[in-house]
């Protein structure tokens, strides 16, 4: 392995327990489990903490968030903030977490040691409601947020190969059992 | 002339929350409390396995993962009457002091510390002058001059991209600022130092959790970490001399620079030590158990009626009866059906929206009274219950807070008494913080010694009966007393309820009518400027708030600004 390689971390945040909420942990789930990672690229499910991200962007060159992004557009619009354009869409904007991703990459900003790209790739979400499973727009629009982290990869210059055989993650089988439970 | 002033939502905190207070002749007179958010993720909990409710519950929150796991296991093993072996006890201890420690201090420097510290002013510090302040105060190595004059250059270059980030809801200028410039660098300073401080901490939860932020080694009966003397893969004497290591950096940032930090800036605000008492009732729960049964602990826990020390009765074991028979919530001020006040284990959570109704329902949040009374909860009422049981390390750390004020202000008259106040809260916190560093270090030994003798057993497997079985779980958690309330029958959840510490402190008026902490400590607040009411800020910020909500979504269009309407 090429120690030179840019390390690429790759955060899935979210609460899994509230439905479309957690499409970006459900998000990086699906990658790893889809495909072949190489070992410069990490996944770490952030869940909804921010503090506790600290040392993994700190010690990253590249970054790429996959959240779920209230915009204004339509439910389901696919949505991508990078670089420049992150600290002016928090400018006004507050997230629901004062203390979340936008505070920790200004913080950084103000160390001098802000990863050197950074991406935000996220879906519109339908319904926050108390539920594990993700609405039926949000699960149609998983692969699509997948595909989009796959060629914010591929612009990073890293392909990945997909595994021979698709797996299951954690969220998700937990997510089908709830289906099964309420039939 | 009452103004009305309503602030939605408070930021800086973890979650949603509503003031609206009335100001007279620049005083506040009412005060409303109101949580926005709709929690009812314990529904999710209904039907499952008990084994694999932490898994979900540390998902309540991003800021208390940790605490909720290990909240939910203890619930499960009480309502079992299941023991837990020592070095289970001792690696959670471990775990749950070193999340205090980063909670702490996280909330002091990163939320808070900007209500008091005007960030723009410490552009105008000498640093040499800054530098021969910081020295004064502690023995910090991280104090010198050239230290203070890169954190001035690095600040000058962010403030000139106009780019605030986190500092861009401060009030700067506000005529409530009273720090003078040099003081306002040295925050500044700590400020950027106590990220990697608070890293230290993490790693630890880490190291025994297996990862951050969610901890994966909790299990009901024990923890699934394996203790060995040297095989690689498991908890070894190597991985335990990586956390002594994290213990030891921890230390001097916690009892010089946070410790000295919060009484000298609140020298500075010494009219906020007779502001912003609460309900004056206090409430703490024992933690750190070091048998199995959980009847011995190292933090002592009890209850304070109207701050009288005297008055303190003690809650002493995880089956304690005064505890579990004294906790009631009410729902008549909150958006659900029913008025009688219910104990958790009988909780309902019907929801009945109406609007918000001064004299009605107005919060999503319920109230909790213990024995029919309000009670605050969090660092202060750890505090004043280490002093009311004469615990060591509360008494020596909060006296050498009381110096630091008392020879920064030259006011050698400030009483005790002057805890009950907003800047007392932020004293108690560091205080507690100092407190969390001996009990780590003291649980640590613990762990390694009791290891030595040969005990290598870390999980009692759970074996669940058929019929109904209740219990409860506690943990005096950063922000003060958490219970988890679990009714189980044949193997599977029936009801599940987490009273967690910002219900006790945000809840709404109760049945009797009576307010809670936050309302409470908001009456008399000072309130300069109705359009920056940077005072309610402060106050409700000293219990740091977190709603529990645990919403993460990137929201452009509800919370386009913080509405602050004067009316």
């Amino acid at each position: 392995m090429n120690n030179n390689r840019k390390k690429i971390l790759i955060i899935g945040m979210g609460n899994v327990l509230m439905q479309d909420e957690g499409i970006g942990v459900r998000a990086v789930e699906e990658l790893e489990n889809t495909y072949h990672l190489p070992q410069e690229v990490t996944v770490i499910d952030g869940g909804t903490t921010g503090m506790g991200l600290y040392e993994p962007i700190l010690n990253c060159d590249q970054l790429i968030v996959a959240d779920a992004i209230n915009t204004g557009e339509p439910y389901g619009t696919m949505v991508r903030i990078a670089n420049d354009a992150i600290p002016s869409f928090f400018q006004t904007k507050l997230s629901n977490h004062q203390l979340g991703l936008s505070d920790l990459l200004a913080l950084l900003t103000l160390k001098g040691e802000k990863p050197e790209h950074v991406a935000i790739i996220g879906m519109v979400p339908h319904s926050l409601e108390n539920k594990l499973g993700l609405t039926e727009e949000a699960t149609a629009g998983l692969s699509a947020m997948v595909e989009m982290i796959v060629l914010e990869l591929s612009e990073l210059g890293v392909e990945l190969k997909e595994r021979c055989q698709c797996r299951i993650g954690h969220w998700r089988k937990e997510a089908s059992l709830e289906v099964a439970a309420c039939v | 002339m009452t103004t009305r002033i309503t602030v939605d939502p408070i930021t800086r905190i973890e979650g949603h929350l509503r003031i609206d207070v009335e100001v007279d002749d620049g005083k506040v007179t009412k005060a409303w409390s109101s949580g926005q958010m709709w929690r009812g993720i314990e529904q999710i909990l209904v039907g499952r396995d008990p084994r694999e409710a932490w898994t979900y519950t540390q998902r309540f929150c991003g800021v208390c993962t940790t605490v909720h796991a290990i909240t939910s296991v203890r619930a499960v093993e009480n309502a079992l009457n299941l023991e837990v072996p020592v070095n289970a006890q001792l690696i959670r201890n471990i775990i749950q002091t070193a999340h205090a420690i980063q909670d702490h201090i996280v909330h002091f420097y990163h939320l808070s510390a900007v209500d008091w510290v005007d960030v723009v002013s410490a552009l105008d510090a000498d640093p040499v002058a800054t530098s021969k302040l910081a020295e004064s105060l502690s023995d910090w190595s991280l104090n010198g001059p050239h230290e203070m004059k890169a954190v001035q250059d690095r600040l000058k270059t962010f403030v000139g991209s106009g780019q605030l980030g986190p500092f861009a809801s401060g009030y700067w200028g506000h005529p409530a600022m009273k720090l003078p410039p040099e003081v306002n660098l040295m925050a500044v300073a700590h400020y950027l130092q106590a990220l990697d401080v608070q890293n230290y901490a993490n790693k630890i939860v880490a190291i025994l959790g297996g990862k951050t932020p969610h901890i994966q080694n909790v299990a009901v009966g024990g923890v699934s970490n394996s203790i060995s003397h040297d095989a690689p893969s498991v908890l070894n004497i190597e991985r335990l001399m990586l956390v002594k290591n994290f213990i030891d950096k921890l230390e001097p940032f916690v009892k010089s620079a946070y410790l000295s930090d919060v009484p000298a800036i609140g020298a500075f605000y010494l009219d906020w030590t007779t502001i912003g008492g609460g309900v004056n009732n206090y409430l703490s729960v024992p933690d750190c158990p070091q048998d199995s049964k959980g009847t011995q602990f190292d933090l002592p826990g009890g209850y304070i009626d109207n701050a009288d020390l005297s008055s303190f009765k003690p809650i002493t074991t995880f089956d304690d009866k005064y505890f579990r028979d004294g906790v009631a919530e009410s729902s008549k001020h909150a958006w659900y059906k029913g008025d009688k006040a219910l104990h958790p284990f009988e909780g309902e959570t019907d929801p009945q929206y109406t609007d918000f109704q001064d004299d009605g329902q107005y919060s999503w949040v319920k109230a909790p009274t213990f024995y029919g009374k309000r009670a605050e909860v969090g660092p202060l009422a750890d505090v004043l219950v280490g002093v009311a049981t004469k615990h060591e390390g509360y008494s020596k750390y909060l006296g050498q807070a009381m110096d630091t004020i008392k020879a920064v202000s030259k006011n050698p008259d400030i009483p005790l008494s002057a805890v009950h106040s907003t800047i007392g809260r932020h004293a108690a916190r560091a205080v507690r913080c100092a407190v969390m560093i001996d009990t780590l270090k003291d649980q640590w030994q613990k762990l390694v010694d009791n290891i030595g003798t040969g005990d290598l057993d870390t999980f009692n497997p759970p074996a669940f009966p058929k019929e109904e079985i209740r219990g409860v779980g506690f943990h005096q958690a950063p922000r003060g007393a958490l219970s988890h309330w679990v009714v189980i029958e044949n193997g599977k959840i029936k009801n599940y309820q987490a009273v967690v510490p910002s219900t006790w402190n945000a809840g709404p008026r109760d049945a009797d009518g009576q307010i809670g902490p936050y309302e409470a400590s908001l009456l008399d607040n000072p309130v300069a400027d109705p359009e920056k009411p940077l005072e309610v800020l402060r106050t409700v910020h000293s219990f740091d708030p977190c709603i529990a909500c645990a919403i993460h979504m990137v929201d452009t269009e509800q919370n386009e600004i913080i509405k602050v309407k004067a009316l």
